[in-house]
């Protein structure tokens, strides 16, 4: 093994500019689909913060007493999908609307009674976050005697998700498209790094040697293609990163906006990821090139 | 270790026919080579000499007829058991064939590591090999610094270094001058003497008439003496 490892770096520092066009590929490639997961990444972020936030209002009827909150709301939380129902009395709900209107707030000093009704807020589990289960809750609620009405407000994220799914399904056939090209790229290369000692391997076949001596320095320049591919694509990818994440959130308030970069073992399974490309083109330049 | 007084067969062809599309390189080619024989084909440029040779390492295979080598038939080996075949060779090639960017001890290594020999076996052998060819001084060199002859005599202890049973030469001195080629010539009478087989393609009729030992004569793909 420390055979094959030795003439494996003494193969990548005899055919420099060829090993050099391969690292390049790959880190482009790597460039490339990187972006996409990262933006994904983010941008799933975004998604789950906003369906944290869904939250569905249900307002009481005005004659509901208070003896039977007690049972609405044990009825509301056996509802499938219900993480939280917190009681909204008509009187929070002003102080409530005070606080949010401030300096307006005494446009509502001249109403002699609170219009407001009871209510519910009702808070969803992670799993029933999507419009659809959102949609069904609704229906089941307002199927119930004492409400009058539900409301939720951030009925656009319904479609806004489908359109993110429909971006994330994209992504992901790209991001795979993008794979597969890289290794077909790669193996492109790494053919022409095989044709070029061509000469090399004949004479090591003429003198006994098994596929399995001839190939095993290729797979680790192959692997250590991968691996400084991919090192070099993230770090690029990390300082455009920087770079726009730098400019972005000195432009936005950063509550509104954080974006993040992989995390550790993301990373890692990146690079390893970019190994098994560097190893797979290998893999099938050598395939053809052993039987020819 | 090799019995030199065994002289039975370690070459034997039978019926033997190569084409290349329509063009017959060989036509029935039988022969026998023994144990420590030393053996030369010789014949015109075009006879079927290299051919020859190129079927016996298997870089190229019979149209027809039967191969067997040290015990192994050639038409049924798989191709797996390719390199333990050239392993029981050791082949010259009049262009030496020498790995450009590899030292001169680095080539001859190359026979040892691919048999998977330590490392320490190796540096001993290798070392001893280029001392007997006489060029330990330029281990480090590269082959193209070297003359055409120097280049030969790495050839030949990179033929010689695995130990095989068989020293297949094709032209080995074919574009050295005579003082090289004496010395050439020298390093493979002194791995016959040690008891190997060897089988030299050349059309040196000087060099056969100086060794007397057998020669087969082929004239157009055609044996036409033994």
């Amino acid at each position: 093994m420390i055979l094959f490892f030795k003439r494996a770096i003494y193969d990548i520092r005899t055919n420099r500019f060829l090993n050099a066009v391969t690292i390049i590929t790959i880190s482009l490639s790597i460039l490339i689909v990187s972006s996409l997961v990262l933006f994904f990444v983010n941008a799933n972020d975004y998604m789950n913060s906003w369906k944290k936030g869904i939250k569905i209002i249900a307002y009481l009827k005005p004659d509901i007493g208070k003896a039977n909150l007690v049972d609405i709301k044990s009825k509301i939380q056996g509802l499938y999908g219900v993480a939280e129902a917190e009681f909204i009395s008509k009187e929070e709900a002003m102080k409530r609307l005070r606080e949010q209107i401030k300096r307006q707030s005494s446009l509502l000093d001249g109403l002699n009674e609170n219009p407001l009704p009871d209510a519910f807020e009702i808070r969803l589990t992670g799993q029933s976050s999507n419009s659809e289960k959102i949609e069904n809750l609704a229906v089941q609620l307002e199927s119930l005697p004492e409400i009058d009405d539900v409301e939720y407000g951030q009925r656009w994220i319904g479609r806004f998700v489908k359109v993110f799914e429909l971006f994330r399904l994209t992504g992901y056939a790209m991001s795979g498209i993008f794979f597969i090209a890289a290794v077909f790229i790669v193996a492109n290369t790494i053919r022409l790094v095989i044709y070029s000692r061509r000469e090399e391997i004949e004479i090591m076949r003429l003198i006994g040697a098994s596929d399995r001596f001839i190939k095993a320095p290729f797979y680790i320049e192959g692997i250590i293609q991968g691996a400084l591919g991919g090192i070099i694509g993230l770090a690029a990818l990390f300082a455009a990163f920087f770079y726009i994440s730098t400019s972005v959130e000195h432009g936005l308030s950063s509550d509104l906006l954080h974006i993040r970069f992989f995390p550790l073992r993301l990373s890692i399974t990146i690079i390893l990821c970019s190994m098994l490309v560097g190893w797979l083109g290998c893999f099938i330049s050598l395939r053809q090139f052993l039987k020819e | 270790m090799i019995d030199k007084n065994d002289k039975s067969a370690i070459i034997l062809m039978f019926h033997v026919h190569k084409k290349y599309g329509s063009k017959k390189a060989l036509i029935n080619i039988n022969l026998d080579v023994s144990k420590n024989e030393f053996l030369f084909i010789t014949g015109p440029s075009g006879a079927g000499k290299s051919t020859l040779l190129k079927l016996l390492y298997l870089g190229e295979s019979v149209s027809e007829g039967q191969i067997l080598i040290d015990g192994m038939n050639l038409s049924r080996i798989s191709r797996k058991r390719i390199p333990l075949l050239r392993r029981k060779l050791g082949i010259i090639f009049q262009d030496y064939k020498l790995i450009p960017t590899k030292t001169v001890f680095d080539n001859v290594a190359l026979v040892l590591e691919a048999m998977g020999k330590k490392r320490q076996f190796v540096q001993k052998k290798v070392n001893s090999v280029l001392r007997t060819v006489g060029m330990e001084s330029r281990f480090n060199a590269l082959p193209q610094s070297l003359s055409g002859g120097e280049q030969q005599r790495i050839a030949v202890a990179r033929a010689v270094v695995g130990a095989p049973k068989i020293i297949l030469a094709d032209e080995p001195t074919g574009s050295l001058d005579s003082e090289s080629a004496g010395v050439i010539f020298d390093l493979l009478k002194g791995f016959h003497t040690r008891g190997g087989t060897l089988i030299v393609a050349t059309h040196d009729k000087e060099l056969i008439r100086k060794t007397g030992c057998r020669a087969i004569h082929l004239k157009e793909g055609r044996q036409v003496s033994k």
